[in-house]
């Protein structure tokens, strides 16, 4: 981006808290999520899932249920297209089994009928015969040569010979000589890891309202990242037409990544189309924790080198990702992500994609970053532990700068992990004295962060007010962000402004909200969306005074001379412009359509103090402090709530959280009481710095801040409990059980 | 099956309506009364999504059959403001930021309104024990308890 692009000196909205704009909407109650939205003769929907973990599917009789009174269309898979290939014939398989039922809730067949009672009902009179075949889903049992094959020649070219076919994609970067750097280390700590899988946990299952009638046309409400991939990929599984569907986002009740993927919305536009009538269908929480997209679980080896004063010789890891029964398990993620925080000679990562007897996995807050923090955070305190050195130290130390070589190739640019450290250092909680039994942990963590495709329209309104139509779902207070850049930008009250998420007949093509992109790539297509349209206020301008558009400048919400030479007229205020645009030109409305590809990276420092109960093995987090790199806070109090959120889920990941399989391959705990997430009083408040090293990419310095907030937690809590309990957890979650044995494991041994 | 009719009075207005035995109050609400204030995000009072109060008493309404609720007084998040003017929860929580995407936040206001009317000088500990029948995955409650507590010390100001 050319510098004259960035805006420097003093932000009049930017940085402020205004209210946000869905705020009355989501206090009262008025505020229409995926489950709230009805339709004139709707039916409801109800899917029924295997119970196998890996099963033939023999026969399937419908003809029990279409007779029940009440029942108006039956789908299976062969109410779907068929030829598709690549990751829509993925996501088909996924959506409604074929011949297979590959995990514990696969769905194999949905019910439309007029009422939820009567649907359910219906479930139950469809007959499945099933032939149970062998399962696995363990992640090193899947790669183990006498595993049972999930499906022949679904690896990619990646995948070095030899390896079994559950083994389906394969990574593999770095730089340097390891065994060199090894052998320069004066210690060397080489250990192993595991996580299990977590889910993301929204509240708000998935849900939605679809209707299609015969000719091909159709419409969609749902609670979703990205609508604009819904309609694409709907489409595509009932085979029409892309422009045919029209997708309307509806407020989000939380979706962390797990939203980014398609579940039901073909089956209940499939049985809209069948039954010719508005289709609700709604998951029940078993079937979203059961059916939707959780992580991956992984299995880690990590080897770290380390001189006598902390620098660190050479690292390397395996990421071995259980990533459900289809590929896609961002095992290159979690090995790009592994070592990114430390500049390295010799450093290298491998990434194993592996396929089980799971629900395909989705992406969770910085997808399989968090995992890799865990392994090698943990690692390095133990090196740290070892050679008595601050943990702080030995990563400001190592830290990757601008310049720097990144573990899995490119050179820095404009970072901030050193400031992160620098704050954390210099935060109080990290000199407060612990108390008996408490232990304190530090972690770094990184994200990638993202841009894609982004479209962006700015109408103004004849009375000055302006109407923003983004095309990326609100997961977290855009729409205020949004709003604060173009009252930035424009020079009139954030108030003015009002921003909604378009529907995918009204905007281009926008890419998920996901990666962090949001308040990076719409804000900066908002913002270049605004210097559009004052592009055109400013010639409107100059028509009126008879001076080149050239000679008019954007000053503080009004059309201003240039310069002396420009001519001698009063500033002419954007109001007076609109009032008057149906006679001087018509309609003035500013967009921006681009792929931004300049989002900072980000990084960030956790501080975790922990108090574990030897009698229990029960850990309490006592006090937290996230330090993390905003580039740009738009509104910092957003940014603190993401900071806060995503540590409050890395806590969970750490302490509770876990599928548990049973030996029958079925999910023994689908639902909030087994699946335990943090509730209010397991949690201390999360204390917040915001760091700002502003990212080159974006017009106001902006970093995506959603994701990497989950990245550091799970190893800095590992660490602190490793010093208050003085045992080191390899596995997560470190649940009350698992600490107890290693505890006795300490005392035995 | 056969319907059952029941009357009752929802935020102090009288309602009646038929439902199915097995319809929860949850369903009622949502289904047949257009309230849709309440969420359903478990369906097995797990996470208060769906909390509203039944005589005073904080309930999960997807615990509560439609049929129980004959005679009953029930208040929803729908009737927390009043002739536009919304419940100084209802504004502390929107200043605090105490919602991201907001699918718990009726159920939380609920709850947290029902808190303050039986104690209104909650230590930071009891508000979270008393949350912690209400599940948040947005915020890690740390403004929700923060918007909590000034509301309570505003009310007991004004009081």
């Amino acid at each position: 981006m050319a510098y004259d692009d960035v805006k420097t000196g003093e932000f009049k909205v930017v940085g402020t808290r205004p209210n946000r704009p869905d705020g009355i909407d989501k206090v009262t109650g008025r505020a229409k999520f995926g489950a709230d939205a009805t339709a004139p003769g709707m039916l409801h929907a109800a899917i029924l899932r295997s119970p196998h973990a890996h099963a033939r599917i023999v026969k399937i009789d419908t003809s029990k249920a279409e007779a029940l009174k009440g029942v108006k269309a039956v789908v299976t898979r062969a109410d779907f297209a068929t030829g598709l290939t690549g990751e829509n014939w993925n996501i088909l398989e996924n959506v409604m089994a074929g011949d297979t039922a590959l995990y514990d809730g696969h769905a194999v067949a949905a019910v439309a009928a007029t009422s939820a009672l009567i649907a359910r009902d219906a479930m139950k009179l469809i007959k499945v015969d099933y032939e149970v075949l062998p399962h696995v889903t363990d992640v090193d049992k899947a790669m183990a040569a006498d595993a049972p094959i999930l499906r022949e020649g679904a690896a990619d070219k990646s995948v070095p010979a030899g390896l079994h076919p559950n083994v389906v994609r394969y990574h593999e970067s770095g730089h340097g000589d390891v065994a060199a750097g090894f052998a320069a280390a004066d210690l060397v700590i080489e250990d192993s890891f595991r996580t299990e899988a977590t889910h993301q946990g929204y509240i708000e299952p998935h849900a939605c309202l679809a209707q299609m009638g015969g000719d091909g046309k159709g419409e969609i409400w749902c609670c979703t990242q990205g609508h604009f991939n819904v309609q694409k990929v709907c489409a595509a599984l009932v085979g029409t037409e892309t422009s045919q569907l029209r997708v309307t986002a509806s407020e989000i009740g939380g979706g962390f990544g797990g939203k980014t993927a398609v579940f039901i919305e073909p089956v209940a536009l499939a049985l809209a189309r069948k039954a010719n009538r508005p289709v609700k269908l709604v998951m029940n929480r078993a079937d979203v924790f059961r059916a939707s997209g959780p992580t991956s679980s992984t299995s880690m080896d990590i080897k770290i080198g380390m001189t006598k004063d902390g620098k660190i010789t050479a690292a390397q890891g395996v990421f071995r990702l259980q990533g459900g029964a289809f590929p896609g398990a961002p095992m290159e993620f979690t090995a790009m992500c592994a070592f990114a925080p430390y500049a390295l000679e010799n450093v290298h990562q491998v990434g194993y994609d592996v396929m089980s007897n799971r629900p395909k996995q989705a992406a969770y807050r910085a997808p399989g970053s968090p995992m890799a923090a865990f392994a090698v955070e943990s690692v390095i305190d133990e090196l740290c532990n070892e050679l008595g050195l601050d943990p702080i130290d030995v990563r400001l130390k190592n830290a990757s700068k601008q310049g720097t070589k990144a573990s899995f190739g490119p050179t820095w640019d404009r970072i901030g992990l050193v400031e992160t450290l620098e704050a954390a250092k210099a935060h109080p909680h990290y000199a407060a004295p612990l108390k008996k039994g408490q232990g304190r942990g530090i972690s770094c963590g990184f994200w990638f962060n993202h841009g894609g495709e982004t479209a962006v329209s700015l109408a103004l309104s004849e009375d000055g007010t302006v109407a923003i139509s983004v095309g990326t779902p609100d997961i977290g207070g855009s729409r205020a962000s949004m709003g604060q850049m173009a009252a930035e930008e424009l020079g009139i009250p954030y108030e003015n402004i009002r921003t909604t998420i378009a529907d995918t007949a009204t905007l281009g093509y926008n890419e998920i909200s996901h990666g962090s992109r949001v308040t990076y790539a719409s804000g900066l297509a908002t913002i270049k969306a605004a210097r559009d349209a004052k592009k055109k206020l400013c010639a409107r301008a100059a028509a009126k005074w008879g001076i080149d558009a050239d000679a008019v400048s954007w000053v503080d919400g009004c059309a201003v001379p240039s310069g002396p030479n420009a001519g001698d007229f009063d500033p002419m205020p954007l109001e007076k412009i609109t009032k008057s645009m149906g006679r001087t030109g018509g309609p003035i409305v500013g967009h921006y359509e681009a792929t931004p590809e300049g989002a900072g990276v980000s990084f960030a420092t956790h501080i975790v103090d922990a108090e574990v109960d030897p009698e229990t093995g029960s850990t309490k987090v006592v006090r937290y402090t996230v330090v993390q790199d905003a580039g740009k806070a738009i509104h910092p109090t957003y940014v603190e709530g993401q900071f806060q959120g995503g540590a409050a889920q890395g806590i969970g990941w750490a302490l509770n959280e876990e599928y548990i399989y049973g030996e029958d391959g079925r999910l023994q705990n689908a639902g909030f009481l087994d699946y335990r997430i943090p509730v209010a009083s397991d949690l201390p408040m999360i204390d917040t710095v915001i760091v700002e090293v502003p990212n080159p990419g974006h017009p106001y310095g902006v970093r995506g801040v959603g994701e990497t907030s989950i990245c550091p937690p799970l190893a800095a809590i590992a660490n602190a409990v490793s010093a208050a309990a003085g045992v080191r957890l390899h596995e997560l979650p470190m649940s009350p059980p698992r600490i107890l044995a290693a505890l006795d494991a300490q005392a035995d041994g | 099956m056969s319907q059952i009719h029941v009357t009752t009075t929802v935020n102090g207005d009288e309602v009646e309506f038929l439902c199915d035995p097995r319809e929860t109050l949850l369903d009622v609400l949502r289904d047949r009364l257009d309230l849709t204030g309440a969420k359903e995000g478990c369906g097995t009072g797990d996470c208060g999504a769906c909390s509203v109060t039944v005589d005073g008493r904080l309930v999960c309404s997807c615990l509560m059959l439609g049929a129980e609720a004959e005679g009953k007084e029930i208040a929803t998040v729908e009737g927390m403001a009043t002739d536009e003017k919304l419940h100084p929860l209802q504004e502390k929580f929107i200043e605090y930021a105490a919602l991201q995407c907001g699918i718990c936040t009726p159920g939380i206001l609920v709850a947290t309104q029902n808190l303050l009317e039986k104690n209104p000088d909650p230590t930071e500990t009891e508000v979270r024990y008393w949350l912690a029948g209400n599940l948040c995955r947005c915020t890690g409650y740390d403004k929700i308890i923060r918007a909590v507590m000034d509301t309570a010390a505003d009310l007991r100001g004004a009081s």
